[in-house]
């Protein structure tokens, strides 16, 4: 896969995924738009700037790999494996429907997939089992997982955070997605996640903050974080839920709930004219 | 054989060595421990190959995960623990993570069932048989005896897909002198014509001591050693049910959803046969295994007394 491509570009490429997001949890009339908007940067960043992966192979021995642990967030996945050219983008308009191979929750039978998720929490641990065997077969390649900010109220992602340093896993990267709403509610009326960043420092990781949507601050991050020689990192993404369309933005209500024709006619306006 | 002087082995150190005997030639088995691997036996392949062996300390939801992610690059994981932290404990990470994506992973399981004990009833696993039937993709051995244990293991690690074994913590007879196990199959252990009994684990000597008995009071009865619980062999049962005509169930597990009631599905659906269930009723608590199989009506007489039963709806 071509990586390295300039920021320019990969802004393009982001609105294209951004489109193809509203497009089709708009089509399937379900689906997580909101939480999927807020990653489109970072797996922009990821797919066509940072990892080794080649679409005509997607078990490539030695690709880095991808995995989506908040598995709801899959449209923002389907987007960008299509636009990397793991499947047709024709393909995205079957989200959520009977006898699809792009399915409500990620699964593997999707091209590109690596992980079957929907229950969360699972994706770190899925992630520390990838990186121990690049380490036992002595390959370079790398994991991320992206974590959501809700989903690190799962015990299991904690299991997970403290054997990564314990088996000192330099190897794995855990990006969260930092948007501040789950669900219900905001992630603070929820349940408390501050202090967030010590935390993980606290479980031996290696911690970079940056604004999720800015893609020379993502760059940079990911580039530190693959040249780590001791501990995992974890990039910590502050980032707008439902980023790129006004109404949605900062929005609970689009955590789970797709666009109708109206809003989507109005948001694929914003991000034509943005 | 004599029945009452058989060798005694524990199923669990047999899958210890087993395992650094199978990872000597084949290095794409790396061993999950979950800070159980003294009792499980993992802890002899940590000791032969420390590259293969990981600890994740009493943290089973991250250990399934974890093995699924190495089983997804091409690894061989096995994850090793006690039956109640393979099963339960990280159920939905067996569902999502290792059964929906098919994954081949190994969880091996020690201190199954009521014999594990005086640890109670917390530890005495009783469930798993029929949370594990529940999964697609799962196949499930309960290996009776050392003998079956070994090759059970082999068969897994060599055959793609996900596996559970579930093993005992104390000694068992050997009941094989020769390696027998075939997977899928079930093994009719001795011939006879009134009666089948279907059993499974520790109940197959069991159920060769009350046949023995019930052999001098003029009642022949079959067994079939169901070693393989997933796939379950249809072709077996059926095959009992139309030659003798009445099955008995044998199984150190709960009643609901395990052998008796798999066992009762196959036979429900295809040839309506009469059934009697030998199986825990209820929680149990602590006690030696003896004083709890006495309790919990798991004994050979109880057998008997269900054979007796079994055969007297049949006459009707």
């Amino acid at each position: 896969m071509t990586h390295n491509i300039n920021i320019a570009e990969l802004t393009e490429i982001s609105k294209r995924i951004r489109k193809n997001i509203l497009d089709m949890t708009h089509t399937a009339g379900s689906g997580h738009p909101g939480g999927s908007l807020s990653s489109v940067e970072i797996l922009a960043t990821l797919y066509f700037n940072i990892m080794d992966h080649k679409p005509e192979n997607p078990k490539w021995n030695h690709r880095d790999k991808f995995i989506l642990s908040k598995a709801h967030a899959c449209p923002v996945l389907y987007a960008t494996l299509s636009e990397a050219g793991y499947f047709p983008e024709n393909e995205l308009k079957t989200f959520r429907q009977i006898n699809s191979r792009i399915q409500g929750h990620s699964h593997i039978k999707t091209p590109g997939v690596e992980m079957s998720g929907g229950s969360l929490g699972q994706g770190l641990s899925f992630g520390v089992g990838a990186a121990i065997s690049a380490k036992l077969d002595n390959l370079k390649s790398k994991t991320f997982v992206l974590l959501g900010d809700g989903e690190c109220d799962e015990g299991q992602i904690w299991e997970a955070a403290m054997s990564a340093s314990h088996h000192k896993l330099n190897n794995l990267i855990a990006i969260v997605d930092r948007n501040q709403i789950q669900n219900d509610r905001f992630t603070d009326e929820v349940m408390t996640l501050e202090p967030f960043e010590d935390k993980w420092k606290a479980f031996g990781w290696k911690t970079l903050k940056v604004d999720g949507h800015s893609l020379g601050e993502l760059i940079d991050a990911f580039n530190l974080a693959i040249n780590q020689t001791k501990n995992p990192t974890v990039v910590i993404a502050d980032t707008i839920k439902g980023k790129g369309v006004s109404f949605m933005e900062n929005n609970p209500a689009f955590h789970g709930k797709s666009p109708d024709d109206q809003e989507l006619f109005l948001a694929l306006k914003e991000i034509d004219d943005a | 054989m004599n029945l009452n002087d058989l060798e005694m082995a524990e199923t669990r150190v047999t899958a210890g060595e087993t395992l650094v005997e199978l990872g000597k030639t084949n290095e794409k088995i790396v061993v999950l421990g979950g800070d159980l691997s003294k009792s499980t036996h993992a802890n002899k392949f940590g000791a032969a190959y420390p590259d293969r062996f990981y600890d994740f300390g009493p943290a089973e939801q991250n250990m399934v995960s974890v093995a699924a992610g190495l089983a997804s690059s091409g690894k061989i994981p096995v994850v090793s623990t006690f039956a109640v932290f393979g099963s339960s404990r990280p159920y939905d990470q067996i569902r999502v993570g290792v059964s929906q994506s098919n994954l081949d992973v190994k969880i091996i399981v020690t201190h199954a069932g009521l014999i594990t004990g005086q640890d109670g009833v917390s530890a005495q696993s009783i469930e798993d048989i029929a949370i594990m039937n529940a999964l697609p993709n799962f196949n499930i051995i309960v290996p009776t005896d050392s003998v079956e244990t070994r090759s059970a293991i082999k068969y897994a690690i060599n055959t793609k897909g996900p596996f559970y074994i579930r093993l005992s913590r104390p000694p068992t007879p050997i009941i094989h002198q020769n390696d027998t196990f075939q997977f899928g199959k079930a093994e009719s252990i001795r011939n006879g014509s009134d009666v089948t009994i279907v059993a499974c684990g520790i109940m197959v000597i069991a159920a060769l001591h009350a046949a023995h008995n019930l052999e001098k009071k003029g009642v022949s009865c079959r067994i079939l050693n169901m070693s393989t619980i997933k796939p379950i062999d249809t072709e077996a049962i059926l095959k009992a049910a139309k030659e003798t005509k009445a099955i008995v169930t044998a199984e150190e597990h709960f009643i609901n959803g395990g052998l008796s009631s798999i066992v009762a599905q196959v036979v429900s659906q295809n040839l309506p046969t009469p059934l009697e269930s030998i199986a825990i009723n209820r929680y149990a608590e602590s006690g030696s295994p003896e004083e709890l199989l006495e309790k919990y009506n798991l004994t050979d007489s109880d057998i008997e007394n269900a054979v007796k039963k079994v055969i007297s709806r049949k006459m009707k």
